[in-house]
């Protein structure tokens, strides 16, 4: 589903990402780790577009399209979905007209009609059960003076609502109290299909206690150091990154 | 009145008003026009201002001088010509007013008499002489703004509004003004009064449009009393051409315990001057003003607000808004006086600007002038740019680059625009204003 090739990014011509490789097949659950400034959230930016970044060498392909040439829309249309660490506030537009302008922005783009007003709030009562969101939160402007617990919600309830293929969590459990970290991670563990593949970034194991990976890698420097199963995620909250540095420094 | 004016427009308006007088038999003992022959005198006296004067720094009135205006353009604009102008399912008191003239054909009064005498203003100084005599050039500054001056002088038509005491009229009353310059620059000097008696309540817009291609002047002076207790929504909306010039004066004044709501929104015209003049010359009283501009091309919006607290205990609270683009020039004079005796006044200004182009640019000037200590007053002024980590966030679901931008500003703007409580004027201008910001 997605092959990233010796991926390099920069930003502000300071070099962040200094070859990732990295093999998404669809239905599995990577868990990207690492500790403070090591690209993770870079990576996470630059499979969804940011425009900082500077993409300086390498290749991402998903589902056989270049995914580089590709503007931020254009891959949230071919099934990209990233959960913002940081979700903006948008005062003024509210969740409900946001992600129906959305929606209907990806379903036109694929050659679908719109939803009309009544098959919209059909299918978002029916998304906002899966992490248990308040109507009357859909109908104030989008993420303006919302708890971190309902900004992280909402991100997943989007991801509910646009379905798709590959979903990035950028540190959605930075913030969080043990409840909403639960609620958001049931949300997505909902989510979870053969079809749908997740990336989860996070710099804690705890968020892999309640959403599962198949397969955990630990970036540092820019690059993926260490590539394990979910026991590796354990061994990181044992023993911290010192090890991770030391076996890297060794080399 | 039907001379061509020419850049000696100060003299001509002088011969215009010595013609018009001559032709006005009885009338011209009335209160009303020894008003208007004072109101000449002052404006011969002051002469059309220039930059040197501190209110019109940022606005330049040169041009407009130079042009040539017929003050008394023929229009055909018939009911067929209504079917353009886009306010759908426009309902209340719609008068039409072409080229300053009354249009009785085009107009309706829905409500009842007993709710709301209104009329145009030739009739009311026939038949409403003590109202006139009462309020009529009472409250706007003829004295000291040639504008005003100019427009008090030329005052013939228009519109009077008297909502007797303890009267909540139900229907809006909706102003349309038509400018027609198919045929040749229109110029018009609309005189509006407005008085809203003691516990009375009225909703009102006054829409100003431009049709063709020729240029345009609208010197407009509306003057509006609010009783005791009484609760007015006044909306001012423009969508004038690039070649219209507009200068509007809007002098509020408000008694004990009256509510006064403004909303200003200029969607279009070339150069546009809106003086909102508000004295809270009441106890306990609340006015709001918002204002919103995007202008573009070459536009100038220019909003000049005062508010007067000449007693105490009252609030006011204004926020203006605007979105600039490419060589557009706004400007943002507010001015707020809170008298010696005005204590435990509530005064808050605020003006927020989105600037979109290096060439575009917004003068903001707050002046508070306070005489008593026992108040709370602040002003507040931001210019800035789009949140590009919001378009991003909304790319990143799906919405399009121009799109997101759009939604954006009109986001910004939402606040000011559901303020409009009269839907067909909300509904009119959120579309014209969507349109304005995909531009």
């Amino acid at each position: 589903m997605l092959t990233i090739t010796d991926l390099q990014a920069s930003v502000d011509d300071k070099e962040i990402l200094k070859g990732i490789n990295l093999e998404i097949k669809p239905g599995e659950v990577h868990a990207i780790m690492g500790p403070n400034g090591s690209g993770k959230s870079t990576l996470a930016s630059v499979l969804a577009g940011r425009e900082e970044y500077e993409v300086t060498g390498g290749s991402v392909e998903f589902e056989g399209q270049d995914l580089l040439e590709m503007s931020p829309e254009e891959r949230a249309a071919a099934g990209i979905f990233l959960a913002f660490q940081y979700p903006v506030e948008i005062p003024g537009v509210t969740t409900i007209n946001f992600l129906k302008t959305a929606l209907n922005e990806i379903r036109k783009s694929r050659g679908e009609a719109p939803l009309d007003a009544a098959q919209f709030l059909k299918l978002m009562r029916e998304k906002a059960k899966i992490v248990n969101i308040d109507d009357a939160l859909l109908k104030r402007s989008l993420n303006e003076g919302f708890s971190g617990g309902e900004k992280k919600r909402n991100e997943i309830f989007q991801m509910a609502m646009l379905e798709p293929k590959l979903a990035i969590l950028d540190e959605t459990d930075s913030g969080l109290d043990i409840d909403a970290l639960r609620i958001v991670a049931e949300g997505v563990n909902k989510l979870r299909s053969p079809e749908r593949a997740v990336i989860v970034v996070t710099h804690y194991q705890r968020l892999l206690d309640y959403i599962v990976p198949d397969y955990v890698h630990v970036l540092y420097k820019g690059r993926i150091v260490k590539s394990g199963s979910k026991e590796l995620a354990f061994e990181l909250e044992e023993k911290g990154y010192d090890w991770i540095k030391a076996e890297v420094a060794a080399l | 009145m039907s001379n061509i004016l020419n850049n000696d427009l100060k003299q001509q308006l002088v011969a215009d008003f010595q013609a018009t007088e001559s032709r006005l038999n009885g009338e011209a003992k009335t209160e009303v026009h020894q008003k208007r022959r004072e109101a000449m005198q002052r404006f011969e006296a002051l002469g059309f201002p220039t930059i040197k004067h501190e209110e019109w720094k940022y606005s330049n009135v040169n041009n407009l001088v130079k042009q040539a205006f017929d003050f008394n353009v023929k229009s055909d604009f018939g009911a067929n010509d209504v079917e353009t102008l886009e306010i759908p399912n426009l309902q209340g008191n719609v008068l039409y007013f072409v080229n300053g003239m009354y249009n009785a054909e085009l107009s309706s009064i829905v409500s009842p008499e007993s709710q709301l005498q209104i009329l145009n203003f030739g009739r009311a100084v026939k038949e409403k002489p003590e109202l006139l005599a009462t309020y009529f050039a009472h409250y706007a500054n003829y004295q000291d703004e040639a504008f005003t001056a100019l427009n008090t002088a030329f005052a013939h038509d228009g519109v009077v509004v008297h909502v007797p005491a303890g009267k909540v009229v139900e229907e809006p009353i909706i102003l349309r003004f038509i400018t027609d310059a198919r045929t040749a620059n229109a110029a018009s000097q609309p005189r509006n009064l407005i008085v809203v008696g003691k516990n009375a309540e009225v909703k009102m817009a006054e829409a100003f449009r431009t049709i063709g291609d020729n240029g345009s002047f609208t010197n407009v002076v509306t003057e509006i009393v609010v009783e005791e207790n009484a609760n007015v929504q006044y909306y001012k909306v423009q969508n004038e051409t690039e070649k219209a010039y507009h200068i509007g004066t809007t002098q509020v004044i408000q008694k004990d315990k009256s509510h006064f709501y403004a909303v200003t929104v200029t969607v279009n015209g070339g150069f546009v001057r809106n003086n909102l003049n508000i004295v809270l010359d009441g106890q306990h009283c609340e006015s709001f003003m918002y204002g919103l501009y995007f202008p573009n091309g070459k536009q100038h919006v220019d909003n000049h607000t005062l508010v007067d607290h000449a007693k105490p205990n009252s609030y006011s609270n204004e926020l203006y808004k605007g979105i600039l683009k490419d060589t557009s020039t706004g400007v943002f004079n507010g001015k707020i006086f809170v008298r010696e005796y005005a204590s435990k006044t509530n005064a808050y200004q605020s003006c927020r600007n989105v600037v979109l182009s290096d060439e575009a640019s917004m003068n903001t000037k707050p002046q508070l002038e306070i005489y008593n200590d026992d108040v709370k007053c602040s002003h507040g002024t931001t210019t800035g740019k789009l949140n590009d980590e919001a378009i991003f966030y909304m790319r990143s679901r799906g919405i399009p680059k121009a799109e997101a931008v759009t939604l954006l500003m009109y986001a910004f703007c939402e606040d000011v625009i559901s303020q409009i409580k009269i839907e067909s004027i909300r509904e009119y201008l959120s579309g014209l204003i969507v349109e304005k910001l995909a531009q």
